[in-house]
């Protein structure tokens, strides 16, 4: 029996990814752009990865290409597609709740948000009316990696395509969990997420659309100075292998949430934020607000007694601002709780966090004197 | 349609310099037991104090009147959210 609950975003290296990982290390170390025995055997795999994870993700492997990170994908992909149009416009549409680092991106050109309700989803006639001026890009997550909301990613291509701007789907919390949406004109993936190491990121790019990737001239303009071959291998692997028992693993994981979802309704006063059907929502993430709660006293209190969460609070944050996704969905941001299932989720783990949460929320409303409030 | 009184001044509560989430903690203290339609006005500089006052108004059947720029404080930017109170538990 393990003694700690890991439930944070990040996820435990699969095992799978792990063995790749560790045989590539002693196969594909060498430079896959040398002509010799060892760099053709690392070219060798590099492109057998690339072809895997193309498979994966449903499209061919000349568009995939490997980045240093999930964050430098986003970034890369919202350079090289602005720049390629920018004579277009100088103007990227995308969800007020995407990811930091897109949004970042996108304001280094232009940032045209589109808000989003309650549940944290973009209303189609907004994102329509958003693109009715012209863009350069229009970015829209896959689901969202706080909340677990999924975005309407095929009808939100369609008005971007009828608008003839490109889509970049940030799939970072959503692929390896639920299907591989099809419509995309950019999609970028994150190891980490589903259990391939970190130091690595993947970004697909359909060959019809432009792009000029920005920087100095590199053989690689995605990767400057080349990939990690075994690292790019492990996230290859371990993609395959969670897409291999998706279905059982939602089924499973669903069922936890709905377990916690269950005891967190039975502690007073907490914000519940999110889709309510469950086909509108990642199957493994899942957030909540407590009010009167500092969220780092609350982190500190679960990891105490075993259980290490995330958590959007600005006081657990080095910024002293709260998360922009709890803002933008109008939901308490103090006292918040963010939850990742990995596939070693277990009922274990649920029953530890049930155990120890209704005392843990108590322990810290009590040293705020908001016991009773 | 009746002659309406001048409406009272709204009391003022300060928690510049508090950071989240005492500005909810202090505000749910301060205003306990005060009947329904109370108006309040709060002064913040957390820049978590925006959406968390309105998140603390829907789950309290309060109401966020207006926000508008207050007195800032040794510098730092404030604000003045002014409230009108749900009934009390």
């Amino acid at each position: 029996m393990t003694t700690r609950s890991y439930l944070d975003a990040r996820a435990p290296l699969h095992p799978v990814a792990r063995e790749a990982v560790l045989a590539a290390l002693d196969e594909g170390w060498a430079d896959p752009t040398r002509l010799h025995s060892e760099g053709r055997r690392a070219a060798t795999l590099l492109a057998a990865a690339r072809a895997t994870l193309a498979e994966s993700l449903g499209c061919r492997p000349e568009e995939v290409h490997a980045t240093p990170s999930h964050t430098a994908s986003l970034h890369a992909a919202v350079a090289a597609v602005t720049t390629a149009r920018r004579r277009v416009a100088a103007r990227v549409v995308h969800s007020a709740v995407e990811r930091g680092a897109l949004i970042a991106a996108a304001r280094e050109v232009g940032s045209a948000p589109v808000a989003v309700d309650r549940t944290g989803r973009v209303e189609l006639e907004t994102w329509r009316q958003a693109l009715g001026e012209p863009a350069a890009l229009a970015a829209l997550q896959l689901a969202n990696p706080e909340v677990g909301t999924l975005q309407p990613i095929a009808a939100a291509h369609e008005v971007a395509a009828a608008a003839g701007v490109p889509l970049l789907v940030d799939g970072g919390a959503g692929v390896g969990h639920v299907p591989v949406p099809e419509a995309w004109d950019l999609l970028a993936a994150d190891p980490t997420s589903w259990g391939g190491p970190a130091g690595v990121g993947v970004l697909a790019v359909r060959s019809r659309v432009r792009v000029r990737p920005v920087g100095p001239e590199d053989p690689d303009p995605w990767a400057p100075g080349g990939v990690s071959v075994p690292l790019l291998v492990g996230a290859a692997a371990g993609l395959r292998a969670v897409l291999t028992g998706r279905e059982a693993a939602e089924r499973r994981r669903r069922a936890l949430l709905e377990r916690i979802r269950a005891c967190v309704a039975g502690i007073p006063d907490v914000d519940v934020p999110g889709a309510a059907r469950a086909d509108e929502s990642l199957p493994h993430v899942m957030t909540f607000s407590c009010l009167y709660v500092d969220g780092e006293a609350l982190l500190g209190e679960l990891d105490r007694r075993g259980i290490a969460v995330g958590s959007g609070s600005a006081c657990t944050a080095s910024s002293l601002e709260p998360s922009h996704v709890l803002v933008a969905m109008g939901v308490l941001t103090h006292g918040n709780v963010r939850l990742t299932l990995s596939l070693e989720a277990s009922d274990e783990d649920v029953d530890r966090l049930c155990a120890a949460l209704p005392d843990a929320v108590a322990t810290v409303r009590r040293a705020l004197g908001a016991d009773a409030l | 349609m009746s002659q309406a009184a001048t409406p009272p001044v709204p009391r003022v509560l300060d928690y510049r310099g508090l950071r989240c989430p005492m500005p909810i903690v202090r505000l749910a203290a301060d205003t306990r037991g005060e009947p329904a339609g109370t108006t309040v006005t709060v002064l913040w500089t957390d820049p978590a104090a925006r959406s968390d006052l309105a998140a603390w108004a829907r789950m309290r059947g309060a109401n966020v009147a207006e926000v508008v720029p207050a007195e800032p404080l040794d510098g730092v930017e404030a604000w003045a959210t002014t409230l009108v109170l749900g009934p009390p538990r």
